[in-house]
């Protein structure tokens, strides 16, 4: 690898990183101002204009809790759990592709960390391992609260990564490729995946709330049942890190709705306003323009997920447990599978006819 | 159930509308130390000593309300008039230290009640501010005694009053209503 090269994928690596940690340190807040909005109050707004600096005295605090380990816990496995978990949140945001090339000097920089093409087959082992991190935090607590919180967990995710993954093939046997960057640019032009997937995307958000563990599927955490959830002897930032690592999920699992079935950076008429810029600021400047404008309206398609999750969470109750189960294996399963058998039927009965008869 | 309640997701669209629905409404969150509201003309706030429309200490110094309060907040030490103190002090007697412990007072209003001179008040319109040293939590007669410059009047004594009084203003009659007489 040339050295430019290496730099240059330094840098997006970085900026992507930061990007991922801001807007789930912003995630913080917001999910506390749409609480607040919902249930008719202000929200967090003593700290900075509007509240804006409230996650960092929120992150100051954990900062200066006393770091407890408890005495009959297994001491490195207590800290590779929360570890784990931000580092698995984390390592998922890498292939995301958040728009299309900056031209920069002759050099044509994708704003994406890695262009895998296996993207999407990544994304969900580093969701897997996800379970990981709590399973882990739970186990190595030794209290038994903690590890039922943590088997919870576990089974929750594994139950829905099947369903979601079911849901997910439907819209491979569309793309017929695995790569991001490919998934988005086939959905180029307002051609985007939610309309010939209803019912995948349904399934698919469905197992992402259940995957990031908020509600109403968040049983892993539970005051009246489990004292408090996996997390019950963690403090201080270790603590903090497994709180953190839930709202970066949401962010990822955000961008990676957005990019699969709501084209990504696509937006309807980006061809026009692209050969606009590029005609009145010439190929390099209307070019970079138009990318981030694409990068911006995917970004604005993520946080409104975000948004959406929020929504949902200060709207629905909970799920029983039996009920969560039942849903995942005997509802959801099914109706991906039956989704498959559909795409697969349409894609190779009822595409040929349509496009035979539109040629 | 039917098929669409079975189906769930109709269900949970009314609801995200309901809640969508609250995102936009007026927030009822009254923002405390910018925005204060009016607590009536019969809040028991802070305690004020009088004076007279001359600038007079009312006060002087009998002890009653000292033995009407519950709590046993209130304490005084009397003293005589002089020659020459006429401008000051209404009566021969007068209250020369006269304190309320802030602590221990729980703004019940009985001292008003027993003040035969109408001196000791409970402000309706401001309280006691937090305090966090002990040096602030006795008050003097240079915190309770009335400033002439800024004198302290109630619209309005009791409930009906106040109605009345909103009423009239509501209505644009009597946008200030002279206070009632001291005897």
């Amino acid at each position: 690898m040339e050295l430019t090269e290496f730099i240059i994928k330094t840098i997006t690596i970085l900026v992507v990183f930061v990007l991922t940690l801001v807007i789930a340190m912003y995630s913080t807040w917001g999910e506390r101002k749409v609480a607040g909005f919902i249930q008719d109050r202000m929200g967090p707004n003593r700290a900075g204009p509007g509240g804006l600096l409230q996650p960092l005295a929120d992150a100051g605090k954990m900062f200066f809790k006393e770091d407890f380990i408890p005495a009959l816990a297994s001491k490195w496995l207590f800290i590779a759990g929360p570890s784990l978990a931000m580092l698995t949140a984390l390592l998922a945001s890498a292939v995301i592709p958040f728009g299309s090339t900056i031209r920069y000097d002759g050099v044509e920089v994708v704003l994406q960390g890695v262009e895998s093409n296996i993207g999407i087959l990544y994304v969900f082992g580093v969701v897997a391992l996800g379970v990981y991190g709590i399973m882990i935090g739970g186990w190595a607590s030794n209290n038994k609260f903690s590890l039922l919180g943590a088997i919870r967990a576990a089974s929750q995710n594994i139950s829905y990564e099947v369903a979601m993954g079911l849901s997910l093939i439907a819209i491979l046997m569309m793309s017929s490729s695995l790569s991001l960057g490919e998934i988005v640019s086939q959905q180029h032009g307002g051609n985007w995946n939610i309309f010939y997937q209803p019912l995948g995307f349904i399934i698919f958000l469905t197992c992402s709330f259940a995957e990031c563990n908020r509600v109403p599927f968040d049983l892993p955490e539970c005051e009246t049942e489990l004292v408090g959830g996996y997390h019950t002897e963690y403090g201080s930032m270790k603590l903090g890190f497994y709180l953190f690592a839930e709202y970066i999920n949401m962010f990822v699992s955000s961008a990676i709705i957005s990019t699969l079935y709501f084209g990504g950076y696509n937006y309807p008429g980006m061809d026009w306003v692209y050969n606009q810029l590029t005609a009145s600021l010439g190929s390099t400047t209307g070019h970079n323009i138009a990318t981030l404008i694409g990068t911006g309206v995917f970004f604005g398609k993520a946080l409104f997920f975000i948004f959406f999750y929020m929504w949902v969470r200060w709207t629905l109750p909970r799920f029983r447990y039996d009920q969560l189960m039942n849903l995942g294996w005997k509802k959801l399963i099914p109706l991906a599978i039956i989704n498959i058998i559909i795409t697969g039927a349409s894609v190779l009965f009822l595409k040929p006819f349509i496009t035979s008869l539109l040629n | 159930m039917t098929l669409m309640e079975r189906a769930y997701l109709p269900a949970i669209a009314t609801g995200m509308a309901i809640t969508l629905k609250h995102f936009f409404k007026k927030k009822v969150t009254i923002e405390y130390p910018e925005v204060k509201r009016y607590l009536g003309p019969v809040f028991r706030g802070r305690h004020i000593l009088k004076r007279d429309a001359e600038g007079r200490e009312r006060c002087t110094a009998c002890g009653l309300c000292a033995v009407a309060c519950p709590a046993e907040a209130i304490s005084m030490i009397a003293a005589e008039r002089e020659k020459g103190e006429e401008t000051l002090y209404r009566e021969e007697k007068y209250a020369a230290v006269y304190e309320v412990n802030m602590l221990r007072c729980i703004f019940c209003g009985l001292c008003e009640e027993a003040c035969p001179k109408q001196a000791v008040y409970l402000r309706h319109d401001e309280f006691i501010p937090v305090f966090n040293d002990r040096n602030q939590v006795i008050w003097g007669k240079d915190l309770l005694v009335e400033d002439m410059n800024n004198r302290y009047t109630r619209e309005a004594w009791t409930k009906e009053e106040a109605r009345l009084l909103d009423m009239k203003r509501a209505n644009g009659e009597a946008t200030n209503v002279v206070p009632r007489a001291i005897p």
